[in-house]
C-alpha cells in the first residue's frame, strides 16, 4: 500500500511539476514568440551574475516581482471572497491535469505502472468538471473586487464558459462515441490502431469537425484572444483589474496553466496523445512489414516525449493564434458559441451516431 | 458502448436540437417578460477614463450602459488644455511655430505648415515654388504616420497587437525620412514664416523611394491582417454609424467625412500651395462606419505617397551643393571663421550645410524662403558675413522688432490629417499676434462622439472612439 501511494506521489509530482514549469515557461515562450512575429527583441534583461540565456530568467523575475509587491485589497471589497477568487482559480486548474496520461504503462519487475496520476474510468468527465469550476475563481473576483470594471468582466466570463463549456462536451462526445470510452488512457489506447493498417486513428482523422469545434471551445474556454472578452485590456481590462501581486499572479498562472490543459487533452483526445505511429510495445512495426525492435524503457520514454511534443506544438500553435487575431464582441461570440457552433457539434454527434451504428 | 446506449444518445441530440431552437425564441419571452413589467432594470454609469488604456490623449467618457449596450454617453474634454492660443500671443510670430508641433503631435508638419500659411498670408507673402513643394512632401509624409498610428492603434485596442507593431515601424521608416530633412522626429518646428528652416538633403529622393516601398510592404501585410479577417471586419462594420447630414450639422470634416461619402478634402476644395497641379484621388466610404473609416484612411495612404512621388519628379530648383571646384567649407567651420572675423571671401564660396545638424544651409537658402527681408532671416554667410545681413538678423530676432504683419485678420485651413484644420489669427500691427484661434478638426467629432456611441455595445465604443483619432494637444489646446 505504501508502495502504492508512493508511485502515485513520484507521478503526482512529476505531473504537477511538467504542468506549473510548462506553465511558467509559456510566459516567457509568450513574450519571446509575440517578439519574433512582431520583430521585436523581446525580454532579455533578466541576468543573474550577467548571464542572460535569452531572457529565461524572467519568470522567475515575474515570481520575485509579484511576490514582493503590495497586496491591495480594495475598499468596500468582499475580502473573503477576493480572497478565495485567486486560490479558487488555481485550485481547479491543477487538479484536472490528474487524468491525463503521459505515457504508456510502465513495467518494473510485476509491477505494471500506467503513468498518470488517476487511472479514472471517467476522466473526461472529471476534467470537465474542474475546467467548469474554474469559472467560480472568475465570478468570484468579478463581483467582490467592488468595481463596475472588474464586474463586467466576471460576467462576461460567467456567461462565455458556461456558453462553450456546453459545446466543450458536446464535440468531445465524438471522440467518446468512436473510442467506447471516458477512461483517456482508453481512449489513447484506442488511437494507436489503424486504418486499413497505414493510418493511426487518430481522433483528428476520425473526427476532423470535432477536434476543430473542440480546439475553438476550449480555447474560449482559457480566456485568451480572440476571446479574451472577460479581460478586454483595452475595453474593460478584466476581471482582476483590482488586483495585485501574487493574487494577480494566480490568475495569470491559471491562464497559462488552463493553456496547457488544453494543450494536453488537445493531444490526448485528437492526436494520440503518447502515441507514436508505428510504434508498439516491442519496437516499430512498419506497414510494409519490417521491424525495428527496441527496449521497453525506450518505448515508454518515446511515448512521454511524443506526448510532450505534442502538447508544446499546442502550446505554440495558441501563442501564434493569440498574436494574430484581434477579439471578438459579446454578442458575436455568443453567436459563435450558439447558432454556429453548437449546432455544428451536434451535427458531428449525430453523423457520428450514424457511422458508430452501422 | 452498445447499440441501445447510441441510440440514447442520438435521442438526447435531438432533445438539444429542440432546446436550442427554443434558444431563438428566448428573445420573445424576454420581450414579454419586459412589457409585463415583472421586471425591474437599472443601467450603471460606467466612468470610462480619463486614465483608461483606450482613452489615448486624456479624456472622460462617462456612459451609461444597459447590459453591455450604450444608452447615454457623456464625453468629457478639456484634461490636456495647455493654454496654447494664449501661448502664441506672447512671443514673436516665429515663436508659435514650435507650439504648433504640440497640437497633432503625430502629424506636426501638417500644423507647422497651417500656421505659417496663415501669417503669411496676413502679411500677404508668397513662398518660393521649392518650398511650396517641399511643405506638401513634408504634409503628406505626415499624413501617412498619422494614419498609420490612428489605424494601428485602433488594431491595437481591438487585440490585434501585432499589427499595431508592423504599422509602428512602417511610420519608423517615415519618421526616419522626416529625420534627415528637419534634424528632429517628433517636435520638428521645420517651417518658418516665408519658407522653411533649410532645403531637402542630398539622396531625399531615393531615401524617399526606398522609404515608401518597405511602407507599402507593411501596408500590404497588414492590409491582409486586418481587411481579410472576419474577426476585425465584423468589429468593424455598421460600428459607430453617423449619418451625412449629422456629419455636416456638427461640422465634422477629414477621413470621418468622406466615410459617410461627401468627398470634401480642403486640398481639393480650397487647393493651397501646389495641391491643384498634383493629381490625386479623395476615397470616399459609403456607410460611415468604423470599417469605412478604416478603408478611407488605408487608401488615403496610398494617395498621399503618390502625391509625394509626383511633388519629387516637380520639384523646381534642384540643390546644388557640391561645388566641382572644390569650393566647400563646413558649415560650423565657417562660423568659426566668421566669428574671428576672416570673412574674406565668404561670398564666392559654395557652403556645405546639412539642414539637420550643422545649421541651416546658406547657398540655397533663397530656394526655400521667400524674398522677404522683413520675414526671413538672412543666409548666415550673410549673418556673419556683411553687416546689412547682421542688422537684418538682428531686427529679426530682436525683442520689440520682428515680423510686423499689418493690422488685419486671416484664416487659412488645411487639410490636417484628421480633418481641416484652421489658423485664424489677427495681427495689431505689433510683432505678437492679438490672436491665434485654431480650428482643431477632431473638436467636432468629439461633440458627435456621444451621439455616435449610443447603440453601439461598450466594446465598439473601443474602435469608434480609434477611428476618431483623437489627439488631446490638438483638442484641448
Amino acid at each position: 500500500m505504501a508502495v502504492e501511494i508512493g508511485i502515485k506521489a513520484i507521478l503526482a509530482f512529476i505531473m504537477l511539476m511538467g504542468a506549473l514549469n510548462l506553465a511558467g515557461l509559456l510566459t516567457w515562450v509568450e513574450r519571446k514568440q509575440s517578439a519574433v512575429m512582431q520583430d521585436r527583441i523581446g525580454a532579455n534583461r533578466a541576468s543573474i551574475f550577467g548571464i542572460r540565456l535569452l531572457g529565461l530568467f524572467h519568470p522567475l523575475a515575474d515570481v520575485l516581482k509579484m511576490l514582493t509587491k503590495e497586496d491591495f485589497v480594495p475598499r468596500g471589497s468582499d475580502r473573503l471572497l477576493y480572497t478565495l477568487a485567486p486560490i479558487l482559480s488555481v485550485f481547479f486548474a491543477i487538479p484536472a491535469f490528474a487524468a491525463i496520461p503521459f505515457g504508456d504503462a510502465i513495467q518494473i519487475g510485476e509491477r505494471v505502472i500506467e503513468l498518470q496520476v488517476a487511472n479514472l474510468p471517467i476522466g473526461l468527465l472529471y476534467i470537465f468538471a474542474m475546467m467548469s469550476m474554474g469559472v467560480y475563481g472568475v465570478v468570484l473576483a468579478g463581483i467582490s473586487s467592488n468595481n463596475n470594471y472588474s464586474f463586467l468582466g466576471g460576467l462576461r466570463a460567467s456567461s462565455q464558459m458556461i456558453s462553450y463549456e456546453v459545446t466543450l462536451g458536446v464535440a468531445a462526445m465524438g471522440i467518446v462515441m468512436v473510442y467506447e470510452s471516458m477512461n483517456l488512457q482508453e481512449i489513447v489506447r484506442a488511437q494507436g490502431t489503424y486504418l486499413w493498417n497505414v493510418i493511426p486513428k487518430w481522433g483528428v482523422l476520425v473526427q476532423p469537425l470535432g477536434a476543430l469545434l473542440f480546439f475553438v471551445a476550449a480555447m474560449a474556454e482559457t480566456k485568451r484572444i480572440p476571446f479574451d472578452l472577460p479581460e478586454g485590456e483595452s475595453e474593460i481590462i478584466g476581471y482582476f483589474v483590482e488586483y495585485s501581486g501574487m493574487k494577480f499572479g494566480m490568475f495569470f498562472l491559471t491562464d497559462f496553466l488552463e493553456t496547457v490543459l488544453l494543450s494536453c487533452m488537445m493531444a490526448t483526445l485528437f492526436f494520440g496523445g503518447w502515441q507514436v505511429p508505428y510504434l508498439y510495445p516491442e519496437g516499430f512495426h512498419f506497414p510494409w512489414g519490417s521491424l525495428w525492435s527496441m527496449p521497453h524503457l525506450w518505448v515508454i520514454l518515446l511515448g512521454i516525449a511524443s506526448f510532450t511534443l505534442k502538447v508544446v506544438f499546442f502550446c505554440w500553435l495558441l501563442m501564434t493564434i493569440r498574436w494574430t487575431l484581434p477579439r471578438f464582441r459579446y454578442d458575436q461570440l455568443m453567436r459563435l458559441g450558439w447558432k454556429i457552433i453548437l449546432p455544428l457539434s451536434l451535427i458531428n454527434i449525430v453523423v457520428t451516431a450514424i457511422f458508430c451504428l452501422r | 458502448m452498445t447499440k441501445q446506449q447510441v441510440w440514447l444518445l442520438v435521442i438526447g441530440t435531438c432533445l438539444v436540437f429542440v432546446i436550442w431552437l427554443l434558444e431563438f425564441n428566448m428573445g420573445k419571452i424576454q420581450e414579454e417578460v419586459t412589457k409585463t413589467g415583472t421586471t425591474e432594470t437599472r443601467s450603471m454609469l460606467l466612468n470610462i477614463g480619463p486614465s483608461h488604456p483606450a482613452m489615448h490623449g486624456i479624456v472622460r467618457i462617462v456612459a451609461e450602459l444597459d447590459g453591455e449596450t450604450i444608452v447615454g454617453a457623456d464625453v468629457e474634454i478639456g484634461y490636456l488644455h495647455r493654454a496654447f492660443e494664449k501661448m502664441c500671443e506672447t512671443g514673436p510670430y516665429n515663436n508659435a511655430i514650435p507650439y504648433t508641433d504640440r497640437l497633432n503631435y503625430v502629424s506636426p508638419l501638417i500644423n507647422n505648415v497651417g500656421y505659417c500659411m496663415a501669417v503669411e498670408k496676413l502679411l500677404g507673402i508668397e513662398v518660393t515654388e521649392r518650398c511650396k513643394y517641399i511643405r506638401v512632401i513634408m504634409s503628406e509624409i505626415s499624413r501617412i504616420s498619422d494614419h498609420l498610428t490612428c489605424i494601428g492603434a485602433s488594431a491595437m485596442e481591438l487585440g490585434a497587437f501585432t499589427v499595431f507593431l508592423y504599422m509602428i515601424k512602417a511610420r519608423e521608416y517615415l519618421w526616419e525620412l522626416i529625420e534627415k530633412v528637419t534634424g528632429a522626429r517628433l517636435t520638428i518646428s521645420y517651417t518658418r514664416v516665408g519658407g522653411v528652416k533649410g532645403d531637402l538633403p542630398q539622396q531625399f529622393k531615393e531615401d524617399t523611394a526606398a522609404a515608401f516601398k518597405q511602407t507599402r510592404e507593411v501596408l500590404k501585410e497588414c492590409d491582409q491582417l486586418l481587411t481579410r479577417n472576419r474577426i476585425f471586419v465584423d468589429r468593424m462594420k455598421d460600428v459607430g454609424v453617423i449619418s451625412k447630414e449629422d456629419a455636416i450639422s456638427y461640422g465634422v470634416t477629414g477621413p470621418f467625412l468622406r466615410s459617410t461619402g461627401i468627398d470634401y478634402d480642403v486640398r481639393k476644395a480650397q487647393p493651397y500651395l501646389v495641391y491643384d497641379r498634383i493629381d490625386f484621388d479623395i476615397p470616399v466610404g459609403e456607410n460611415g462606419d468604423n470599417l469605412d473609416r478604416y478603408m478611407v484612411r488605408m487608401e488615403e495612404m496610398e494617395q498621399s505617397m503618390r502625391i509625394v512621388e509626383k511633388a519629387l519628379e516637380r520639384l523646381p530648383g534642384g540643390s546644388i551643393l557640391v561645388d566641382d571646384q572644390g569650393h566647400e567649407m563646413p558649415a560650423a567651420f565657417m562660423v568659426d571663421e566668421a566669428k574671428m572675423g576672416r570673412t574674406a571671401g565668404f561670398k564666392e564660396r559654395i557652403v556645405r550645410m546639412d539642414p539637420t545638424l550643422e545649421g541651416s544651409s546658406g547657398s540655397h537658402h533663397p530656394a526655400v524662403n521667400a524674398p522677404e527681408k522683413k520675414v526671413v532671416l538672412p543666409a548666415k554667410e550673410d549673418t556673419y558675413g556683411n553687416i546689412e545681413g547682421l542688422m537684418d538678423h538682428f531686427k529679426l530676432v530682436m525683442v520689440g522688432h520682428g515680423i510686423r504683419p499689418p493690422k488685419g485678420e486671416a484664416y487659412f485651413p488645411v487639410e490636417g490629417a484628421n480633418g481641416e484644420l484652421g489658423f485664424y489669427v489677427v495681427s495689431d500691427g505689433s510683432d505678437r499676434p492679438y490672436r491665434v484661434r485654431v480650428r482643431p478638426p477632431c473638436f467636432p467629432i468629439m461633440a458627435a462622439l456621444s451621439k455616435i456611441l449610443v447603440g453601439d455595445m461598450m466594446a465598439d465604443m473601443v474602435p469608434t472612439f480609434g477611428s476618431v483619432n483623437m489627439i488631446g494637444g490638438e483638442l484641448d489646446r
